[in-house]
């Protein structure tokens, strides 16, 4: 049983190929609206999400499935002190398919090792989210054309950041792709992602403070928000929280075809003023993110036999 | 103080003194039936000091996690009173419930029953990782 827990779980290939199906469903939709009838799809989340759970919803309803819900962990038996891995045996009974967020790092691994269904990760903590990171393939796939090449600024929380560790590593899989990481001091990208992924792949990349010096340089501009719920210290977070806001000022440094992106919901890191800019796209891609899971979707209920 | 010699079985030698007896009970020696002897503090011109543990009888575990406990350790494997074999167990590719993970982020840190799992993700700088959440062990 194929379970995604980790954007490197799919081959380079098979990310080709999802993108491939998501450009396939976003032209003929009508072929794909009927593909899962009598399909569900649980979404347990264990840990407050919007545009996530809604995303993986909207997706199966619109591939003809149906969604079993379970949100926030008050409402279900986790409440009453049941295991992840019987809660994923459970849902197994129920569902065809299953995506998990939980604020523990690793559960939704542990529910693919009990479940008897394809388990897909949603998100665990600041660990992994590769579901996001198959979005932004897919955005900036369609936005810019290609990934060879492409000098990559990711900017905000690095340290707890899950979407852009991911991102990192699914992009230093494409050749001669640059990365620069701006962020404040005490949010820098953990040194593992660095010694593990960009050291060890060789790709250059550059640390820094000042979002202006380098924005002249980037094609893809990634923005993301200090999340007030990875801190154990609310003084701390109302410190580091406005350390950048993009604005349009800060955009005329830019080029003419750089896109911005953000996996949202954005608080003030991005002025509402952006949003008429061509170049912002992170409304795009939040429904790309409806398009890479309905692919997503097709693909492991193929895999695990039951489409 | 004199120990008889082993007649099938194994002597873990060269455990840095004091931590015989961690490693006897992480083995669980306590629960062969056969003869087991730890002695502590010995005398080494290699060491200073050094623990020693025989054990004469037949044992079927994994000695290999020995390399993660104390890497200096050697181990004897003894058959009909003569040493057929000595090694350094090497690091071992996974500890299973040797460690705990102390991310208290980790899944592991809350469901009490999962197995604590760490792969060595990095052999030249001993790097083990836990299988959950990826957390470096210290």
């Amino acid at each position: 049983m194929k379970s995604l827990i980790r954007i490197t779980d799919l081959s380079v290939q098979e990310i080709d190929e999802l993108i491939g199906v998501a450009h396939d469903i976003i032209e003929n939709p009508a072929k794909y609206a009927e593909v899962c009838r009598g399909r569900k799809l649980a979404t347990l989340f264990f840990e407050p999400s919007t545009r996530t759970r809604l995303s993986f919803e909207a997706a199966m309803y619109e591939l003809g499935g149906h969604v079993l819900s379970v949100s926030e962990g008050a409402s279900s038996s986790a409440a009453k002190g049941e295991s992840i891995a019987d809660t994923a045996r459970t849902v197994s009974c129920y569902a065809d398919i299953i995506a998990m967020r939980h604020p523990k790092e690793g559960a939704p691994l542990v529910a693919a090792q009990h479940a008897s269904v394809p388990v897909i990760n949603a998100g665990d903590g600041g660990h992994n989210h590769p579901t996001q990171t198959l979005t932004d393939l897919l955005t900036i796939e369609r936005e810019k054309g290609h990934f060879d090449g492409l000098t990559i600024g990711v900017c905000g929380d690095l340290k707890f950041g899950r979407t852009v560790h991911s991102l990192i590593e699914a992009m230093s899989r494409y050749p001669g792709v640059r990365f620069m990481l701006i962020s404040p001091e005490e949010l820098k990208l953990p040194s593992y992602v660095k010694k593990d992924i960009l050291q060890r792949k060789r790709i250059e990349y550059k640390q820094t403070t000042d979002l202006e010096g380098v924005m002249p340089a980037l094609d893809v501009l990634y923005m993301t928000r200090v999340q007030r719920e990875r801190f154990l210290s609310e003084e701390e977070y109302l410190r580091l929280k406005d350390s950048y806001i993009l604005t349009p000022e800060k955009l005329r440094w830019a080029k003419e075809d750089m896109i911005v992106m953000h996996p949202l919901p954005r608080v003030n890191e991005i002025s509402v003023a952006v949003d008429d800019d061509p170049r912002a796209c992170y409304f795009r891609q939040a429904l790309n993110g409806k398009y890479i899971r309905m692919a997503l979707i097709l693909k492991m209920l193929k895999e695990a036999g039951r489409l | 103080m004199n120990v008889d010699a082993i007649k099938n079985g194994i002597v873990i030698d060269h455990i840095q003194a004091g931590q015989g007896m961690a490693i006897y009970q992480f083995l669980n020696l306590e629960t062969l039936g056969c003869p087991v002897a730890l002695m502590m503090n010995v005398a080494s011109r290699q060491m200073g000091s050094k623990d020693i543990i025989k054990v004469d009888g037949p044992i079927d575990f994994d000695l290999n996690v020995l390399g993660f406990i104390d890497p200096g350790v050697t181990i004897d494997v003894i058959e009909n009173e003569v040493c057929v074999k000595k090694y350094h167990p090497s690091l071992p590719a996974e500890l299973r419930d040797v460690v705990k993970c102390k991310n208290p982020r980790c899944i592991s840190t809350v469901e009490q029953e999962l197995p604590q799992i760490f792969r060595l993700t990095d052999r030249k700088n001993k790097i083990y990782r836990c299988v959950y959440c990826d957390g470096k062990l210290d």
